[in-house]
């Protein structure tokens, strides 16, 4: 391995770092514990400055070691606020994190006092991140970590899980929560402190937040984040030493996982926000032209079984529609060969009329359902079966009619299917 | 110090360095602190710590744009970051689904990112040391260039606690209810979003304000652990607000001595001593800390195995057995330990138990407490049969666990509710 260069070994270690950080830090999100990570990184500092007072050189491993042994104690600190004290979680991170962090800087100024010796020039890169630093040992590290991580994880991949999900279904089941949450935390810890040196303290907050949280955009199944978070990171860590060239490269792997974030928050389907304003204005539309068609239903009901021909205005202002997306929603009904419009006069088809009167007895048996089961009053429930209609599934509805029919409630208006003509197959039915 | 100007020169003692350093400390502790108590009952803790890194790309634009370190723009680009962190936050949150505490990781870190990017594209060279924004500079506040005849860093962080002082005096009961119920503060009729962003706002221009003196991490500190120290000791705001400045002020002062006699970082030392006013505080506060809470459950179980000696003793004289109750079996039976012969020596001591020839006995005191206490029991089980219907064996594990709590005054309720001269269910007298 001593054959690559610099920048290669910048490469090989930062998306080592991105694909580690993606897969712990899936389960710090998931498990709303996403700032621990900030906390373990400002908590980090003491422990470096300690091991460096006690070691007199700045061993990496050594250091590291002395901030795993801080952070770890934080940890144990925001626990036990936590369970003993009236404080809450955010409050006793932020506690814990600002103490340890302010212990440092003491530290760290001891350390810089001229009678302390030692090189003490790399202790500075430990706050702000050096990948420029990183040398072939390093990288040995960070494959044995990352390695170590995966095995963690794999292994204790179900309690992971379940508490990640559901801790209080994982206590009541006899879990020992608190020390899976533990294990979780600790593990969350090694993976902060191996990176601090390469990406610095806030950064290294970001690599355990930003891939776990784009890839819970892409997928429901915490497999699939694992590995999309590990992607990610991986990705990150990739390009941003790539555009990090004369730019500190802690910041751009950051700036690379952020914009990985973004265009995910965007574009990604179903919990995307782009899919999710086109799912809605599909919805929107769709009610629209359903309040349309059981308007014309309404209006022209008394006059059944012939199909009224309406006055335009009259329709216009039954719903108080604006003239223009009245006028755009008739177009599309006309498209649809749902109406027939002249010059003032509006007039359903046959296929209209069936789409209508489907609609028109959705809304009737909801407003039957509510007056009956709901106690809402009579000349309340036009609103509310308004909003609801469109969203009942074809099994509620199924389960009203019956219902309403068994009592004798269902009124004649509503048009029945009628029976079928021939004996259904009973082989058919599921 | 010799260019004060001539109005204050006259007013303001000649101030020693560490006086200024001491000043300077508390006065930025306190507008902190004043802030910080909403933020921590609002549980929005590390917003705190979010915005204080996240101003970081706000800053470096305005100082782009003014080409200046000087103040005005650099509260504006402050403010301006700030708000868009809060909002940026609370909008991934709300319309994108991520979780809370994740978009506010999200949010700050890249800002963050971001201010490291252009700080050192653009303004490298310029005296704009990251490290300086975490440790301060509070050593030198006492050389800044003096405004109004105090030092700069001192003058700003002064107009930023009126600041907070006079909004926080204004819009009080606003700030007040929109923290406990933000439902409540709708229907009042002022907007709690208003409330949480004027709020997000302070805290900007708090840390910005404060950075150049004490640096980004006793700004988190100073936001959040008074307050939470204040917590642990009340529970009314107002009480809560003064509680915060004054450990504020305590721990500029504290973190000042402990950082000259170890001679290092003055802010950090003050974030060290806060962090340990803290831990005092878990310790000992009064209604909630540690100590007291574990006094109060020992006083409990002391006095819960005092009452079941006593009447365990009673039912063993009333059954008249001619066995003797050897204060061993008696221990055992209260769960034995050394809390229960603590127990058993305290009531010896105040004469309500005799200890004679291995054998213990209730003296005429001890009868009597401990016939009051056999009567809660009974009286409590009667009750349990006759008006909640419960079976006659489920009634004395809840009589048991409540006669320590039957005063006089409920006894006598009780006995309006239930006829106790025919007993209790199991066929046992009642005692008077």
């Amino acid at each position: 391995m001593s054959g690559l260069s610099l920048s290669e070994k910048v490469m090989i270690g930062t998306s080592l770092l991105g694909g580690m950080s993606g897969v712990v830090g899936s389960f710090a999100v998931l498990r709303r514990r996403a700032l621990v990570g900030d906390m373990l990184s400002h908590a980090a500092l003491p422990g470096v400055c300690l091991a460096f007072l006690v070691l007199g050189n700045r061993d990496l491993l050594g250091l590291s070691l002395g901030a795993l042994a801080t952070g770890l104690l934080a940890i144990g600190a925001v626990t036990v606020i936590v369970r003993w004290t009236r404080t809450k979680e955010d409050a006793a991170i932020g506690i814990v994190l600002s103490t340890f962090f302010g212990a440092g800087i003491v530290l760290l100024s001891v350390i810089q006092k001229p009678g302390v010796g030692g090189n003490k020039a790399g202790l500075n890169f430990y706050l702000f991140g050096e990948p420029a630093n990183m040398l072939t040992g390093d990288l040995y590290l960070l494959a044995v970590v990352s390695s170590v991580m995966l095995l963690i994880v794999a292994l204790l991949y179900k309690e992971f899980q379940l508490v990640s999900f559901d801790a209080d279904f994982a206590q009541s089941q006899g879990w020992p929560t608190l020390r899976l949450d533990l294990a979780m935390m600790a593990a969350l810890a090694v993976v902060t402190i191996v990176g601090l040196p390469i990406v610095g303290v806030i950064l290294m907050a970001a690599m355990i937040i930003l891939p776990a949280a784009t890839a819970r955009f892409w997928t429901n199944r915490l497999p699939m984040m694992l590995l999309l978070a590990g992607a990610f990171g991986v990705a990150a860590g990739l390009i941003g030493t790539q555009l990090g060239r004369d730019l500190p490269a802690g910041a751009t792997i950051v700036l690379t996982a952020a914009a990985m974030f973004v265009f995910s928050l965007l574009f990604a389907p179903q919990r995307g926000v782009v899919a999710r304003v086109l799912a809605e204005w599909h919805l929107r539309q769709r009610i629209s032209r359903e309040h349309l068609l059981r308007a014309l239903y309404e209006l022209g009901e008394t006059r059944l079984p012939q199909i009224a021909a309406l006055p335009v205005e009259q329709l216009r202002a039954y719903r108080y529609w604006k003239p223009r997306s009245l006028e755009r929603l008739l177009q599309w009904a006309v498209g649809e060969d749902m109406v027939k419009l002249g010059d003032v006069h509006v007039q359903l088809t046959p296929l209209g009329l069936r789409h209508a009167a489907d609609l028109t007895k959705v809304h009737r048996l909801w407003e039957m359902y509510l007056m009956q089961h709901a106690d809402i009053p009579a000349d309340h429930v036009d609103r509310d079966a308004d909003d609801t209609e469109h969203l009942l599934p074809e099994a509620v509805l199924v389960e009203l009619e019956q219902q309403l029919a068994d009592e004798g409630r269902l009124p004649r208006a509503i048009p029945e299917v009628p029976e079928s003509p021939h004996e259904l197959e009973a082989s058919r039915e599921p | 110090m010799s260019e004060h100007s001539p109005i204050l020169l006259a007013a303001l003692p000649e101030l020693s360095v560490d006086a200024w350093i001491v000043i300077t400390g508390a006065v930025t502790n306190v507008a902190c602190a004043l802030v910080g108590c909403f933020l921590v009952l609002r549980r929005m803790s590390l917003m705190g710590d979010a915005i204080s890194h996240a101003v970081l790309p706000g800053l470096v634009v305005a100082f782009l744009f003014s080409g200046s370190l000087s103040i005005v723009p650099l509260f504006i680009g402050a403010a301006a970051v700030g708000l868009l962190t809060t909002f940026l936050t609370q909008s991934l949150h709300q319309y994108a689904r991520v979780p809370g505490d994740a978009s506010m990781g999200v949010v700050f870190t890249s800002m963050f990112a971001l201010g490291v990017v252009l700080l050192k594209k653009y303004v490298s060279g310029v005296h704009f040391d990251v490290a300086c924004v975490y440790e301060g500079a509070l050593e030198y506040v006492p050389f800044a260039e003096p405004v109004f005849g105090l030092p700069r860093p001192l003058f700003t962080t002064l107009v930023v606690l009126l600041v907070n002082l006079v909004v926080l005096a204004l819009l009080w009961k606003e700030l007040k209810v929109s923290s406990f119920d933000e439902s409540l503060a709708s229907t009042m009729g002022f907007s709690a979003t208003a409330m949480h962003y004027l709020l997000m706002t302070l805290v900007a221009v708090t840390a910005v304000a404060s950075f150049e003196a004490v640096g980004s991490i006793l700004v988190v500190a100073m936001l959040i652990v008074p307050a939470a120290t204040a917590h642990l000791l009340c529970d009314r705001l107002g009480i809560m607000v003064i509680l915060a400045a004054g450990v504020g002020v305590a721990a500029a002062i504290l973190g000042y001595l402990a950082g000259y006699w170890f001679d290092t970082n003055y802010a950090g030392m003050m974030a060290v001593a806060v962090g340990c006013l803290y831990a005092l505080a878990v310790l000992l506060s009064p209604r909630y800390g540690l100590v007291s809470t574990l006094v109060r459950n020992l006083r409990m179980s002391l006095k819960v195995l005092r009452d079941d000696l006593l009447s365990m003793l009673y039912r063993v004289e009333e059954l008249s057995s001619e066995k003797p109750l050897s204060p061993a079996k008696a221990l055992q039976a209260v769960g034995g330990g050394w809390l229960a012969q603590w127990g058993l020596a305290g009531l010896v001591r105040v004469g309500q138990v005799e200890s004679r020839d291995d054998r213990l006995q209730l003296t005429d005191a001890g009868r009597n407490a401990a016939r009051n206490l056999v009567r809660s029991h009974r009286l409590w089980e009667t009750f349990l049969v006759e008006h909640l219907g419960m079976p006659l064996d489920h009634v004395h594990e809840p009589a048991h666990r409540v006669e320590h709590y039957i005063d006089e005054h409920l006894q006598k309720e009780l006995q309006a509710e239930v006829d106790a001269t025919a007993g209790d269910p199991h066929g046992r007298e009642i005692p008077e």
